[in-house]
């Protein structure tokens, strides 16, 4: 094991994996000579050469259509939108071909494409360098959206989505990139996709997050124990499409009480979807209100450090919610 | 000014009056395909169809110049003659019209047209247009990296050329130098709005400048000229000289689908002016002046492929419907498979 932040594991988990399999190479904006603006591919020009690390025209709906065509013809590109907000020229690439080749070709064509977006906020990023957007991409058949939240996850989540024979949208919190700490394992390790993570076991209700908001969650849990002695369960969504159901379900048939925290707009939000597997699945099994925390649905945070702080969900807010519910 | 592409016999092309005639018969099929799918639309039995005819000159002089099994297709809903050229058999189309099990673009799951096969190197293709084009160009990208001699084909239509992936798709392979071949099958329509109202330019190829690769003028009209234009590009592309934006005048005589009335934005005095041009008509009176076939040898071949296409009709109508138990299957990769 190797103490690591979440940038340093995904550059390691991208760099071993392009050692391993000639077919990966990387393209997108600036991932060459400045090595991502996040410094992912820091050094992978001079290692492999402008054939598998492309710089490419400033054109998102291109790089994801053009990492398509490589898919499918025998390469396994990890292409780089370099902020998720900027992702939106290629939601016809994305939505109408990476995720829809398998289905409308029989199962003719597939496309084991990686699509790397750094999101979120807290990083004074305001309207255009701070949107989560899984919400959209999540609606998706034929899509998996992944959501890392530690170093060690995000390099065995990465790992998994390269050998994937579909194409994966991974989602990279900014704020945990080199917040987050954690020991990542030496040996090549996956994650499965498609399946949450109990990151704290507890017995009065169930917290559901992902990306930084399961980090607040985390640190609000420890502070209900501590003040309040009573203990939340934590649950790391980590892959948001495909959802694991079981999972999420089983926590909270356990402790009888969930909420779900997410930094998204709350309307329409990822936890919209999970708060709505609770209330079909394990209504009987609940003895408190379903409660969602979310970002305010206004169109983003503002670069104004009070704007910013106003719309992000934080640890105090989260821990007031949760012992609001613990108590209920 | 884009290069015009003159006309040429077809000894000085390299093709030998059996190509000729495998030339024709190919579009002489995808005439009759069409025709046959209209009626079976008028029928009811084929609930949505895209005609070809009047683009059968372009698509097959264009095509002619890839090696099926080996070079890759990109072709739009339009391009029955272009998988024709690729391999599928008016069977298989047929199976696609009436949206049959063992359709081999898509197993019924797709409109018609949406052509696909891996067997042949078709790439699927979907509704949204110009969205193969960035395809191309990185399916070129992996076809040189992987150390392959492939030369990528892309078709699209004048309205294509609007589109963002059209620009993005083409900059990359200039950038790269790729060995694709971008063909523009001008009908001067994109359903109802004319090339006046979808660029100020008179020629789609003179873009090419913009990517810093050649761009070409030909009559689409003229099955040879296009083989020309499109042999000397394939040929660059393979040789490592990048990419060719190959433009093909053509038109097309019937409205854009069969769910398009194309009364309402031109007058039938054009469409009767056009047919005076047809692809079929231009290359039947050369085949029969070089003495490669005559007008009797010519309706027997026509002859020939409407047993062809009958036969494919009424077989491709037998087959089996897609069961609706396979509906969520291929959403993901099926490791048991």
């Amino acid at each position: 094991m190797t103490e690591k932040n979440v940038v340093t594991a995904i550059r390691d988990t991208l760099l071993e994996e392009m050692r391993g399999d000639e077919r990966i190479v990387v393209l997108g904006e600036d991932v060459g000579a400045r090595g991502g603006v996040f410094r992912v591919t820091q050094g992978f020009l001079e290692e492999f050469g402008d054939r598998r690390v492309i710089d490419t025209p400033l054109a998102e709906s291109g790089i994801v259509g053009v990492a398509i065509g490589m898919a499918m013809h025998g390469l396994l590109p990890v292409a780089e939108i370099q902020f998720a907000d900027f992702i939106h020229p290629a939601f016809d690439q994305i939505v109408s071909e990476a995720a829809r080749i398998r289905y409308r070709s029989n199962g003719d064509f597939g496309v084991p494409l990686v699509i790397r977006a750094p999101y979120g906020g807290g990083v004074h990023g305001a309207l255009y360098h701070s949107q989560s957007i899984e919400a959209f991409y999540g609606h998706v058949p034929g899509l998996k959206v992944v959501a890392p939240a530690t170093p060690a996850d995000a390099a065995g989540l990465l790992r998994a989505a390269i050998r994937d024979p579909d194409p994966v949208l991974f989602l990279e919190h900014k704020k945990t990139y080199r917040l987050i700490t954690g020991e990542v394992p030496d040996e090549p390790h996956q994650v499965p996709i498609g399946r949450a993570d109990v990151k704290r076991e507890g017995a009065d209700l169930t917290v559901v997050a992902y990306g930084l908001m399961l980090h607040h969650c985390l640190e609000a849990a420890e502070r209900l124990e501590r003040e309040e002695g009573m203990s939340a369960e934590v649950v790391d969504v980590r892959t948001i499409a495909p959802l694991d159901r079981e999972t999420i379900l089983a926590s909270v048939r356990k402790t009888g009480k969930a909420m779900v925290v997410y930094e998204d707009n709350r309307t329409y939000g990822a936890g919209a979807e999970i708060v709505a597997t609770i209330a079909e699945e394990a209504m009987f099994d609940l003895d408190g209100p379903l409660v969602r925390v979310g970002g305010p649905d206004v169109p983003a945070m503002g670069f104004a450090a009070p704007l910013e702080h106003a719309f992000l969900p934080d640890p105090d807010r989260v821990y007031e919610r949760m012992r609001e519910l613990a108590r209920f | 000014m884009a290069t015009r592409v003159s006309p040429a016999a077809h000894e000085e092309l390299g093709l030998s009056p059996d190509d000729l005639v495998r030339m024709y018969r190919i579009m002489v099929t995808a005439r009759l395909c069409d025709e046959a799918a209209f009626r079976l639309n008028r029928q009811g039995k084929a609930p949505f169809v895209i005609p070809v005819s009047g683009h059968e000159g372009c698509q097959v002089g264009t095509a002619w110049a890839f090696r099926a099994g080996q070079d890759i297709w990109l072709p739009y809903y339009r391009d029955l003659a272009v998988v024709l050229v690729a391999g599928m058999t008016p069977y298989e189309v047929f199976l696609g019209i009436f949206a049959k099990a063992d359709d081999p673009c898509s197993g019924g799951r797709q409109m018609p047209a949406h052509w696909g096969s891996r067997r042949l190197g078709i790439i699927t293709g979907s509704s949204p247009i110009a969205t193969q084009v960035p395809h191309a160009a990185g399916i070129a990208y992996a076809a040189r990296y992987r150390r392959e001699d492939a030369v990528v084909g892309c078709w699209f239509g004048d309205g294509a050329t609007s589109e963002g992936d059209w620009h993005e798709g083409l900059n990359f392979a200039g950038i790269h130098r790729l060995p694709a071949v971008f063909i523009c099958e001008n009908n001067r329509y994109a359903i109802s709005v004319p090339q006046s109202k979808q660029m100020a330019v008179e020629d789609v190829a003179v873009r090419a400048e913009g990517y810093g690769f050649p761009g070409v003028v030909v009559d689409g009209t003229d099955v040879l000229a296009c083989y020309r234009a499109a042999r000397e590009a394939v040929g660059r592309a393979r040789a490592g000289e990048g990419p060719t934006l190959i433009e093909c005048k053509t038109y097309r005589f019937h409205a854009h689908t069969s769910d398009d009335d194309d009364r309402t934005y031109r007058s039938r005095e054009e469409v009767e002016e056009a047919k005076h041009r047809d692809p079929l008509l231009r290359f039947a009176a050369y085949l029969e002046e070089q003495g490669v076939l005559d007008g009797p040898g010519a309706e027997r071949l026509r002859g020939e492929v409407r047993a062809t296409v009958e036969e494919a009709i009424d077989r491709a109508w037998q087959a089996p419907d897609p069961d609706p138990a396979t509906l969520g299957r291929h959403v993901f990769a099926e490791d048991d498979r």
